[in-house]
């Protein structure tokens, strides 16, 4: 890793009615966790678009999060369906791209998870963290 | 899109919040106010102690006139939160409410690095660098009024719902109460008093059944259950399944040329039927026939055949006679109802306690629970009111109630949480047997007594003072005494700080309640959350706790989390005057989400056509051109379409791919692209 102090750049895409209320939770709560996910909100993760992700990646971003609500929860029936199987094809696209498929993770986090909102983040931060830089992040900048 | 062409210059306002020291703890506001100056389009940036008070407010209201402003970024708590409110400021402000945008700087924020201010003094710039460039591209929406059905419906018929049903009923409001057993009345009906008045439970309920069926406006649907939901707040269609009840009311009889005929409640059907089985009401400890009534005050007055068990022999049929009443080949029904909004009352189970193995609960005939005391001791159940022990008949004199049975238990099996009426209603049972049985002494082994509510403490002092024993400790086990079939209960008086092995004649157990079984199903179909625990999600837990995410349900009594029956009927009356405001109101506003089709780019592939879960989008012919179009009232906005089209085509109102991609490109690149 070039220096001990590098922080990622992680963006999460996260829906309004789970995992967004999740995160609200561990924020009631104040359960601390690292400062370095940036969130996007959408309704649902179905609207996630896989430019949105293609398009992090070639702005530099060391990771991206997906957080939906669970299956079977989803506020719109079946969207996280819709998006979990997106995720899962441009994973492969990713390998193909040459970047680890673990900078992209897809999570189910409910309205009542807060606390397991915090160890997603401190999870995804770690993973991404051991990654390393993104090998597109020079050519962004 | 005419807003797509119409190139505004964007001019944006950003206000971060201190929220007291909620934020301003952890993040330097003066810091992000002077960096949110630099960024591109931002026409003015300032800050208050507490944007959402009223001068908060009207420094948005102010700066948009002032300054011209396109769009407005404030900075302080989650949209979830506040988002209505200052949307209401920028309205104020003469500006469209859809032009403005939150970055949540507390829940996500500060609240979550209360130790790292650096970090979170920079995340909050990028928050609000982020919500600035969604601002830039905010276009003006209008939202879509609906007309709301005028119409209520309430799931489950226990005393939350009907309590909720007459209140709307009351109201002037048409009501479907909708209950799965053959009878309304839930729980409370299964109880022999209440605490701390000890008034007879089936007295103050029987009334309110009587009312219940009486009311013009209360449409009582007993033995159905929900089979299918769709639609939205004010306009909901619901599908229900009204079981196969195999007996006729006399208007179902009449519908069939039988005048005069149906069932009249007499009860000859159940003399001569053959089949006898466990009684659920009286929780197996009495026998029923498998054509039944629960119990005398059953509303409606109507048997109920359990075709589980019947053996279609005919004898009811015959003893019938004339009044035709008894179809033995009936079958389920469906039917669908429109409603404009919808409350949840499906109440509670108690917790499978025999799972705590070393209280024996299955196993030694005379550890029972709860609620089977308060049933052997119920003057209408099956001992007629007698207390006495399965295993003999006796009538036990040392009785020991276990509290907190599987309730505050972290061990993996039981629940964490406290169930929230065992104490007082086990102090009530301490009264009941030292009332009715001349020397008994009950001894109560117990964590905390949590006697919260009005006259609880009272209560509790006055059962103290009538003799019961109190022993503050947790069982560990119970043994029996296979001769006597008494049972010794081992348990630590932490109070003296020793081991106690006591006989007794008789165990209770306050088992804990958790959701009914068929909670996690109803919800599912409602698309209401639950917390960690199974108990139904209310939207905010100070500031609604009758709400739920899904605008137009509401929740009612020990679905939404335990409570005693004061509380239950409190938040009934709370959920149905709730549910009541979208109807008097007569039309609500949807958020305007939906998809736009950009017909000039629309190829026509149909791809968008089945992701839709409502059905809301179809091919249509414009021009000679084959394009998508979009049915707006049936389009919820979850934006799985535009999430998807291989063109780029759809324009998700509010979540446009342009206003994402521009957030996306904030945070990575910076605010100078
Ligand atoms: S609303 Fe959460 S994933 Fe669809």
């Amino acid at each position: 890793m070039a220096d001990e102090n590098w922080k990622p750049k992680i963006v999460a895409i996260i829906c309004n009615w789970c995992s967004y209320a999740g995160a609200d939770l561990a924020g009631s709560a104040r359960t601390q966790y690292p400062p370095d996910i940036r969130a996007i909100r959408v309704m649902c993760t179905g609207r996630i678009d896989p430019l949105f992700i293609m398009k992090a990646f070639q702005d530099g971003a060391d990771g991206v999060l997906v957080s939906g609500c669970h299956f079977g929860d989803c506020h719109y029936l079946e969207g996280n369906y819709k998006a979990a199987k997106r995720m899962f094809l441009l994973k492969s696209v990713l390998k193909n791209i040459g970047l680890e498929d673990k900078r992209l993770r897809m999570t189910f986090v409910s309205a009542s998870e807060g606390a397991k909102w915090a160890t997603v983040m401190e999870d995804v931060v770690k993973t991404v963290t051991e990654l390393g830089p993104s090998p597109l992040g020079e050519s962004a900048r | 899109m005419a807003e797509l062409k119409k190139k505004e210059e964007p001019k944006i306002g950003v206000f971060v919040c201190h929220c007291g020291t909620n934020i301003a703890g952890s993040i330097d506001i003066k810091a992000v106010m002077e960096y949110a100056k630099t960024l591109p389009n931002v026409a003015i940036a300032d800050d208050y102690q507490y944007m959402c008070s009223t001068p908060g407010q009207n420094k948005v209201v102010e700066a948009i006139e002032e300054h011209k402003l396109t769009g407005v970024v404030v900075a302080a708590c989650s949209p979830r939160l506040h988002e209505p409110t200052f949307r209401g400021a920028t309205k104020l402000g003469g500006l469209n409410p859809f032009r403005f945008e939150m970055a949540n700087i507390r829940e996500q924020n500060s609240w979550v690095h209360m130790h790292q201010p650096e970090e979170a003094t920079e995340k909050a710039k990028d928050a609000v660098r982020i919500a600035v460039a969604k601002a830039s591209l905010l276009e003006d929406l209008i939202p879509k009024s609906v007309p709301v059905e005028q119409a209520a419906m309430v799931v489950g018929g226990g005393v939350g719902g009907m309590q909720a049903a007459l209140d709307l009923a009351n109201a002037g409001i048409k009501t479907y109460l909708i209950e799965k057993e053959p009878s309304i009345g839930g729980r409370m009906s299964q109880l022999d008093k209440t605490f701390p008045t000890l008034d007879c439970s089936q007295c103050i309920l029987t009334p309110k059944m009587v009312d219940v069926a009486r009311n013009e406006n209360i449409e009582l649907l007993t033995y159905t259950e929900v089979e299918a939901v769709e639609g939205y707040i004010g306009n909901f269609d619901v599908t229900l399944r009204k079981k196969a009840r195999g007996v006729l009311t006399t208007e179902e009889a009449e519908a069939r040329g039988f005048v005069g005929g149906g069932c009249n409640g007499c009860g000859d059907c159940e003399d001569v039927c053959p089949v006898i089985r466990p009684n659920p009401f009286e929780l197996g400890m009495a026998p029923m026939k498998a054509i039944y009534v629960y119990h005398p005050q059953v509303s409606p007055l109507l048997y109920t055949i359990d075709f589980d068990s019947c053996v279609k022999c005919n004898l009811c049929v015959d003893i019938c006679g004339d009044k035709k009443a008894i179809d033995l080949n009936a079958v389920d029904e469906f039917e669908t109802v429109k409603v404009g909004s919808i409350i949840l009352a499906t109440g509670y189970d108690i917790f499978p306690i025999e799972e705590k193995h070393e209280w024996g609960y299955k196993n030694y005939d005379n550890v029972i629970t709860s609620l089977e005391f308060e049933r052997l001791i119920c003057a209408s159940g099956p001992t007629g009111g007698h207390l006495i022990r399965p295993s003999d008949g006796a009538v036990p004199k040392k009785i020991a109630f276990v509290l907190c049975a599987g309730s505050r238990d972290n061990t993996g099996v039981g629940k964490p949480y406290c169930s929230r009426f065992c104490c007082m209603y086990s102090l009530k049972h301490a009264h009941q047997i030292i009332e009715k049985i001349p020397g008994a002494v009950p001894y109560i082994f117990y964590m905390d007594i949590r006697s919260f509510g009005k006259m609880y403490e009272e209560f509790y002092y006055r059962i103290q003072d009538e003799g019961a024993k109190f022993i503050r400790g947790r069982v560990a086990n119970i043994l029996e005494d296979p001769v006597t079939k008494n049972l010794h209960v081992n348990a630590e008086d932490t109070l003296l700080g020793r081991p106690i092995d006591m006989e007794v004649d008789m165990v209770v157990l306050a088992a804990a309640v958790q959701p009914s079984a068929q909670t996690e199903a109803t919800r599912r179909l409602f698309g209401v959350s639950c917390s960690q625990d199974g108990w139904l999600l209310e939207a905010h837990p100070k500031l609604n706790p009758c709400g739920t995410t899904t605008a137009g349900v509401y929740l009612a009594g020990v679905c939404q989390g335990p409570k005693d029956i004061p509380d239950t009927v409190a938040q009934a009356e709370g959920a149905a005057s709730a549910a009541s405001i979208p109807i008097h109101r007569g039309e609500v506003e949807l958020e305007p989400y939906f998809a736009v089709c950009l017909e000039d780019i629309c190829a026509g592939c149909g791809m968008c056509i089945n992701l839709c879960p409502y059905q809301a989008l179809s091919l249509i012919e414009k021009d000679g051109r084959t394009v998508m179009h979009v049915t707006e009232a049936k389009c919820k906005g979850c934006g799985t379409c535009g999430g998807f089209c291989p063109g780029g085509a759809i324009w998700m109102q509010h979540f446009t791919t342009p206003q994402i991609v521009a957030q996306i490109d904030a945070f990575l690149l910076g605010g100078e692209q």
